[in-house]
């Protein structure tokens, strides 16, 4: 192919742009905020308050945690956090499938990215009917 | 069938021949548990949003020893999780240049898990303070 058809080539055929970034965002986004927040969160929610142990017993009672998500910045923080984490987990486990010998095609991307997407929409849905 | 039986290797476990590759399926690992808490805070949220009675059973639930048992699990990972996450970083971000010098793998991770510590502190301090 010479200069002057390749140059031609490249007007006419329109590139699909990758949709990469957008997934690698989330992951990325997901990942840091688990780094930053994930270890206390699961000490709090999991483990101290069950056992009542360090925070006050009724730390995450009715009233306290209706209130939180009727809080646009609480709302904002449980979106977050479940929504990212969902997708950092969906993005890493797609790409670790090759790893253990599974074949990560087109199935197993709508599988990973699907789950994440309804878990975000469940979230949303859920803060949506707490109500503000 | 083909009569030719070319001789395929194995790709079977090839992670486990290399602690390199060992650590590199741990830290990859972490992502199940990232995806499993944040099911557990999504069935919360859900929980929440279905009046005092449905949270009421999902808190109850959480004090069952096989999720304080889990939750220590999904402690371990989180908190390796952090620790990787800032240990990679020097090679996922692009170089920062300080004063003409490039900022030391060491002091980026050491940054990145002094911002974790601080966030994580930071974190228990306001749930103590909006319970109390």
């Amino acid at each position: 192919m010479n200069a002057t058809n390749a140059t031609n080539a490249m007007k006419t055929t329109t590139r699909k742009r990758s949709n990469a970034p957008i997934f690698w965002a989330l992951f990325g986004a997901g990942g840091m905020l688990s780094a930053l927040f994930g270890p206390m969160l699961v000490f709090i929610t999991g483990i101290a308050v069950p056992l009542g142990v360090v925070l006050p017993k009724d730390t995450m009672s009715y009233p306290h945690m209706l209130a939180f998500a009727q809080n646009l910045i609480g709302k904002g923080f449980i979106f977050a956090i479940i929504a990212l984490f969902l997708w950092h987990a969906a993005h890493r486990i797609f790409h670790s499938l090759h790893d253990i010998g599974i074949h990560a095609g087109t199935g197993a991307k709508l599988l990973c990215y699907g789950l994440a997407m309804v878990g975000t929409v469940i979230a949303a849905y859920a803060l949506l009917a707490i109500g503000f | 069938m083909n009569k030719r039986r070319p001789y395929v290797r194995s790709m079977d476990g090839w992670w486990r021949k290399n602690p390199f590759f060992v650590e590199y399926m741990i830290h990859e690992g972490t992502a199940l548990f990232v995806a499993a808490y944040a099911g557990i805070l999504l069935n919360g949220l859900v929980h929440l949003s279905q009046g005092e009675a449905a949270w009421n059973v999902w808190l109850l639930g959480l004090k069952s020893s096989w999720y304080i048992g889990f939750h220590v699990l999904t402690l371990i990972a989180l908190g390796y999780h952090t620790y990787t996450w800032f240990k990679i970083m020097p090679r996922t971000m692009p170089p920062v240049v300080v004063g003409g010098q490039r900022l030391s793998a060491w002091a980026i991770t050491g940054s990145g898990l002094a911002v974790a510590a601080a966030a994580m502190a930071a974190l228990l301090g306001l749930v103590w303070g909006m319970a109390r």
